[in-house]
């Protein structure tokens, strides 16, 4: 590849990923999304099966989807370079509406007006993490495995009642699933 | 030294929060509220209910919202590059290992037992968010319990889960009501 269809490159990915940033609402799946849509069906930089694989390890990653799916795009199209233009592109918006959002929050919130809508939308927002919560629960118990839900009220016993540490639980959660990934393997 | 500080912490967030979307709610808030006590439970709320409204992953905003807060606009460069950096160095690793074995079964099984826990803490997260919203900062006690709030937040809860309305929507309406709610009782 030549300097400059190189150059031409980055700056498509740059756009791109900062174009799809700014205008996803609502988190990491819907993101992918309109990655799969750009990339994939539009400028044919990677395959749909590719993409499919790609989107599983953005999730299975630590960290933001959005993120980890822009630096694994990144990567595919143009190694190093791309993996930093397309993070770069993916957290720009963010960082730039948060920071003005944050510099008037103070004057925004002790404005009794806004305190009262931003009280109402804080009950809104309850209800849209427990609906999530309450999805994603469900699904876990018609997997109907009494080894996930054993995890899952363990889990919420030791976070709510007992208040252990997060990332203790996380890590104890995940050496469970270590151990359960090599079981199933000496087993099969 | 309050960036290193920010950074730190912003890297356990990035490194912990595994599933995307919500999952960096709960670690947040244990390092921002709990850990470092940067914002009230009240004002972490707000932040979620803003990072719900506005594109972008909730890390990211959490990272630019707390940063610029405590330490203006390098407290947020530092709080929002620690939480990139550890999926920087994870998912290129592992897209590195993919691109070798193209598989991503093994790291989906061990997926597969963390969910739930990373589901219950959610709920943990959740849970205590219903809290703030119902008493606020203060402390039990009926004279505090904040009904109209409670009665926002189980209509947005059947809307959301009976006829799946659009969240944003939800949260939008939420927040007029309170003000209509306050302004036409006179409590305003």
């Amino acid at each position: 590849m030549g300097q400059n269809s190189k150059t031409k490159t980055l700056w498509q990915l740059f756009l791109s990923t900062l174009y799809i940033s700014s205008f996803t609402f609502g988190g990491g799946f819907v993101i992918i999304t309109f990655m799969k849509r750009k990339f994939v069906d539009e400028m044919h930089w990677i395959d749909e099966e590719e993409m499919l694989d790609l989107a599983a390890l953005a999730q299975s990653s630590p960290g933001a989807i959005a993120v980890n799916a822009a630096i694994l795009v990144g990567w595919r199209v143009a190694g190093f370079a791309g993996m930093v233009t397309a993070v770069l592109g993916t957290i720009l918006p963010p960082m730039l509406i948060l920071s003005v959002i944050s510099f008037f929050y103070q004057a925004f919130a002790t404005n009794r007006y806004v305190a009262l809508a931003l009280k109402g939308m804080q009950a809104g927002v309850v209800a849209v993490i427990l609906d999530v919560v309450w999805g994603l629960g469900g699904k876990v118990v018609k997997e109907r495995s009494l080894f996930l839900c054993i995890i899952m009220a363990a889990a919420f016993a030791a976070t709510v009642i007992f208040k252990v540490n997060v990332i203790l639980i996380i890590l104890l959660a995940a050496a469970v699933g270590v151990i359960r990934a090599l079981w199933g393997r000496k087993k099969s | 030294m309050i960036y290193l500080q920010l950074f730190l912490s912003f890297i356990k967030v990035g490194m912990f929060s595994i599933g995307g979307g919500y999952a960096a709610m709960p670690l947040i808030q244990s390092e921002v509220v709990s850990g470092h006590g940067w914002l009230t439970m009240n004002e972490f709320t707000d932040l979620i209910t803003i990072a719900e409204m506005t594109p972008g992953p909730i890390a990211v905003n959490s990272a630019t919202f707390v940063g610029i807060r405590i330490a203006g606009v390098f407290g947020a460069v530092a709080a929002t590059f620690g939480c990139i950096f550890p999926s920087c160095i994870i998912v290129s690793l592992l897209a590195f290992i993919y691109y070798k074995y193209k598989s991503v079964s093994t790291l989906q099984s061990i997926l597969a037992s963390l969910r739930p826990a990373v589901v219950a803490l959610i709920a943990g997260a959740g849970i205590s968010l219903l809290r703030t919203v119902a008493l606020g900062d203060r402390g039990m006690g009926l004279e505090n319990v904040n009904w109209v709030g409670i009665c926002l937040f189980a209509c947005a809860f059947v809307v959301l889960r009976k006829w799946k309305w659009n969240p944003i929507l939800v949260m939008a309406l939420c927040g007029v009501a309170n003000l209509g709610i306050h302004v036409i009782s006179g409590k305003v």
